[in-house]
């Protein structure tokens, strides 16, 4: 057992790259979220962003209007559950499990010529004198733009909700659909925004992991963070700076159980990786005994004439 | 403008018309993709379709239809009973995999002892350990209220790790060579879920299916439980004048769809699959809710319904080994299935009305 | 036993009816574990299928079925392939091993392989596995020599048999060359997820690894190593090329196709018995990835001898004198490892440093 061998700068800038995919997906579901809609396909609209963004980028030669690319995608895709859900009225669970179901096969099939392609590289953030500095070189000035623009976009969330009147009516339309009706706002118009807008985040987060963590195509690639940036949103109790918190612990996790393994610590691996649920099952009951968590209308369909 | 007028009452004409309108969609939409792929889109529905229940092997495929769509069925009845209440047990996944930890766990401690009460042991250690999974996310839900959807996704992991855990240490065959899985129950007389008459695929969880199907039926119709639970579906104020109590409902609702999931997967894991291993649940407990829906919650529909996800497995697999379709083409054509079943639902509780002016 | 009577005469009517059509070709069927895109496992599998049509032509006719899950739907999934025709299937996972004995019992007629199993419980059963620690030996013998920092970082997938031998393999092979040489291991508890083995990677990397082997079929690894910059990895399952000539200094190869065709030719020609083959380099089963000119010349020129003496059957990757971790003695002065004892090796060799899980 060697604990020096772990370079706890480093540890953080890795933990960073890692949490940057359940990050986006997470920020984007929480507005989804916050507009009442429990949309369960994350994992089905990222990995079709983690297609779309690499075959753009493969064949633009940019991963930047991949990412583009990759947003559009997932987007796309939600419009799938705005269809069935906001139009067709049909239930939001099965709907998202579905979506998922379709997302993984769709994106097989377009992925197919894709395999073993080596992507362009993503340049990353290189300030002559400030990313060479020791410690916050590595962990704060030495990353690519996207990982920041994740980090934007929980600011701009967080404004967005807080402080603007969009927000409001977001939140209004999340807490009860019947009262934002009767003041006016057009609730499906509003949450199918709040879809597209997760959509695109969910891809974005896929393209993150075919494009600069791994980088390359292969089927099943996200092998589940999807789900694990729902567990996110729950565990932030619905608040875009506890996504931010939430994402590096997950992250964190990860990274720090790999590094005590190679530096010999003998982990109970399995009872590691399930420790993420367990916390956030925790902190859901927390929240619970204070009554500020789900928005109220959370997975409840909306239809006018009720 | 285009606006959707609830119905006073759900069409009957709708509810028997959607599915069948639906299957048809997928036939056309389903036809144009394998089309599109270079595949005879005629030879590539009536495989899927046709071929395992009346094609030239369905002595083979109709048993497995029976095999494949058993654990769905009985899952998804339990579910659809939380669901009509508005609780949502989405964790089925999870008691599944504890359900069958539980009642293998038993086996594997007496092996290799033969007794006629092992089975019954296991049976009930199966749908115990299912039912106390699920009491996990009832309980959080009756003491502080926390959101049982969450909670019981989140189980889900849990249990997939505890499954992995088991399959490579506690549970693992001392015979194995080091490799991971239990012993395989299939040889293991006692504890073995055979076929009840050789060859019809009919082993104890699908007649356990079958008496679900009718239990719930008969519940729903006739009995103060489902009318309860009807209730507080449809009118949850309602349900607490009529003397509704909530917390009972949800300890009810969520441990009989436990248990019954639990159940399920003792008879898999005793049955067909055989042993413990790291990749033992494939999805059973996701795919079950998408049942429950297609069924519309309805103990009838739930049994169609398994039966045709059944029947897309079977046939997509048929499809593959002999027209070459990838089998990303038939996770597409699954999902066009249950998007068209979704959104045409719409049809039974609402009226399509054409209508001048601004509407939400 | 109702079943047993139905499915072995619905065989032979349709062997006889079919049997007309097509008596000349031959059927032969693949059940696969992954999708034929994931680059690594099913993928080679699949390359193996493509070479015995390349090789037989219109005489052959394949199938097969992807992302089969382990278990009654492999079995069925087998049944299927045997109901139509099947002449010889292969089952390419670990995990289809009772099915595949089960489905065979049906089915006398077929021909049944069965890829890194132990049970043949009939006769029309074979098994078939790749000796892939001989390849490891030589990854170890070129890591040892490469590796400047003496940390050697290593992916592995779940404490099985055969992931521990490759361990062992590389290890003996890399401190023969390096006494110094420390062995990081992580374990990732999967075979394929491509964002976990790029963090796996890192962080090896971060703690001071300059070589990186790996037990998991994906390349992110590699594209770790690349971005790092000065840290040598291998090819794992196929070649990763893409990676040559650095980070990707050589690859181990499954080369599945000289065996299929083989076996599909012995079903031609009424040949095929049930064995038990566990092939190394010398069949051409383990394939040695061109090692780059990244690697000194002298020591390209020791792998490539020892190359030759694994597959000549020369030279034996565990070649005693090895004790044990706890330091009890294995195998004496010249003694060479037995198969049994590789098949189901749960221990680690003396100089290894931590626990195997479990």
């Amino acid at each position: 057992m060697d604990l020096s061998a772990i370079n706890p700068v480093l540890l953080i800038a890795s933990l960073m790259v890692a949490a940057t995919p359940i990050l986006l997906a997470a920020i984007g579901e929480l507005v989804v979220e916050k507009a009442g809609v429990l949309n369960l396909g994350v994992e089905g609209m990222m990995i079709v962003g983690a297609i779309c963004g690499f075959a753009i980028a493969v064949n633009t030669g940019s991963p930047l209007v991949g990412f583009v690319a990759a947003a559009i995608g997932g987007a796309v895709l939600s419009l799938l559950f705005v269809l069935l859900t906001q139009v067709a009225l049909a239930n939001q669970v099965a709907s998202g499990l579905a979506l998922t179901l379709f997302g993984l096969g769709l994106s097989a099939l377009m992925g197919q010529s894709y395999v073993g392609v080596k992507p362009p590289a993503f340049a990353k953030l290189d300030i002559p004198g400030i990313s060479d500095l020791p410690v916050v070189g590595p962990i704060l000035f030495s990353h690519d733009l996207v990982l920041y623009f994740g980090l934007a976009l929980v600011a701009a969330v967080w404004a967005v909700l807080k402080f603007t009147r969009a927000g409001l009516i977001l939140r209004a339309v999340g807490e009860s659909h019947d009262a934002a009706h009767a003041l006016g706002y057009k609730v499906v118009r509003i949450r199918t925004m709040a879809i597209l807008f997760g959509g695109a985040c969910a891809g974005m987060g896929g393209a993150y992991i075919s494009l600069v963590r791994v980088p390359q195509w292969t089927e099943g690639m996200t092998a589940g963070v999807g789900w694990i940036a729902l567990a996110l949103v729950v565990f932030a109790s619905w608040k875009p700076w506890r996504v931010l918190l939430g994402a590096y612990l997950f992250g964190g996790i990860t990274v720090l159980q790999l590094n005590l393994q190679a530096a010999g610590v003998a982990v109970p691996v399995e009872y590691l990786a399930m420790s993420p649920y367990v916390i956030t099952i925790l902190v859901l009951v927390i929240l619970s005994q204070q009554k500020s968590s789900a928005p109220a209308a959370l997975g409840r369909i909306f239809h006018a004439s009720q | 403008m285009i606006v959707l007028e609830k119905r006073p009452q759900p069409s009957k004409l709708w509810a028997y018309g959607t599915p069948v309108l639906a299957v048809l969609l997928t036939m056309i939409f389903g036809g144009l993709l394998f089309a599109a792929l270079g595949k005879n889109p005629v030879d590539a529905i009536r495989t899927i379709f046709f071929d395992p229940v009346f094609g030239e092997f369905a002595f083979y495929y109709r048993p497995q239809l029976l095999v494949k769509g058993a654990p769905l069925v009985l899952i998804a009845i339990g579910l659809s009973l939380g669901f009509r209440a508005g609780i949502w047990n989405i964790g089925a996944e999870g008691q599944y995999i504890i359900g069958a930890l539980c009642g293998a766990g038993v086996a594997l401690a007496v092996y290799p002892l033969e007794a006629f009460w092992l089975f019954p042991l296991m049976i009930m250690a199966g749908a115990l350990g299912g039912w106390a999974w699920a009491m996990i996310p009832a309980f959080l839900k009756v003491r502080f209220g926390t959101n049982e959807i969450l909670v019981s996704l989140m189980l889900v992991y849990v249990a997939e790790q505890l499954l992995a855990s088991m399959a490579l240490g506690l549970l693992r065959n001392p015979d194995g060579f080091g490799f991971p899985g239990s012993r395989n129950l299939q040889q293991y007389p006692s504890a073995h879920n055979a076929e009840l008459i050789a060859g019809t695929g009919m082993h104890l969880g699908v007649v356990f299916a079958l008496i679900a199907v009718i239990f719930a039926y008969v519940l729903l119709s006739r009995h103060m439980l489902g009318f309860q639970i009807k209730l507080t579906g449809a009118a949850p104020r309602a349900a607490k004048f009529a003397g509704v109590n909530p917390a009972r409902l949800i300890l009810v609702c969520l441990g009989t769809s436990g248990a019954l999931a639990g159940m399920a997967g003792l008879f898999e894991v005793a049955g067909p699959a055989g042993q413990v291993s790291i990749d033992f649940n494939v999805g059973y407990g996701f795919t079950a809710i998408i049942v429950a829906f297609l069924g519309r919650l309805n103990p009838i529909g739930i049994l169609l319904a398994g039966g045709l996800m059944a029947l897309t497995y079977i046939g997509g697999e048929i499809a593959q080994g002999q027209l070459g379709l990838p089998a990303a083409a038939i996770d597409l054509f699954q999902g066009m299935l249950l998007f068209f079943l979704l959104a045409l639902d719409v049809l039974t509780n609402y009226r399509i009305r054409l209508r001048k002016g601004e509407a939400a | 036993m109702k079943l047993n009577t139905l499915l072995t005469s619905a065989a032979l009517v349709l062997g006889l009816a079919a049997g007309a059509a097509a008596q000349d070709r031959t059927k032969v069927g693949f059940v696969y574990v992954g999708p034929v895109g994931d680059g690594g496992w099913t993928y080679e599998h699949d390359k193996g299928r493509q070479a015995v049509e390349g090789a037989f032509g219109d005489a052959v006719e394949t199938v097969f079925v992807e992302s089969v899950p382990e278990g009654p739907d492999a079995e069925r999934v087998m049944t299927q392939m045997a109901l139509d025709g099947a002449d010889l299937i292969f089952t390419t996972s670990f995990g289809y091993m009772d099915a595949t004995n089960n489905v065979a019992a049906k089915f006398p007629d077929v021909k049944f392989e069965h890829a890194t199993g132990y049970k043949r419980e009939h006769p029309n059963v074979s098994t078939y596995s790749a000796r892939f620690y001989e390849g490891r030996a030589i990854q170890g013998h070129i890591a040892g020599n490469m590796t400047e920092s003496n940390i050697i970082g290593y992916i592995a997938s779940f404490p099985i048999p055969e992931v521990i031998r490759g361990i062992n393999s590389a290890y003996i092979h890399a401190s023969k060359v390096n006494p110094d040489v420390e062995f990081k291991i992580i374990w990732v508890y999967t075979w394929f997820d491509p964002a976990k083995e790029a963090d796996a990677a890192t962080a090896l990397i971060e703690q001071g690894a300059d070589v990186i082997l790996q037990h998991t079929d994906s390349t992110a690894p590699q594209a770790a190593a690349q971005a790092a910059g000065n840290v040598v990895t291998f090819g794992q399952a196929s070649d990763m090329g893409e990676y040559a000539p650095f980070p990707r200094v050589s690859s181990i190869i499954d080369d599945w196709a000289p065996y299929y065709i083989a076996r599909t030719k012995a079903v031609m020609d009424d040949t095929w018995e049930s064995m038990d083959t566990w092939d190394g380099i010398g069949p051409g089963m383990v394939g040695i990835g061109t090692i780059s000119d990244a690697v000194p010349a002298d020591v390209k020129a020791e792998a490539l001898a020892m190359k030759e003496a694994l597959g000549s059957g020369e030279y034996h990757a565990f070649t005693g004198p090895l004790n044990k971790q706890d330091g009890s003695p294995w195998l004496a002065e010249g003694e060479t490892a037995d198969d049994g004892t590789l098949l189901g090796m749960n221990f680690y060799v003396e100089g290894l440093t931590g626990e195997i899980p479990q």
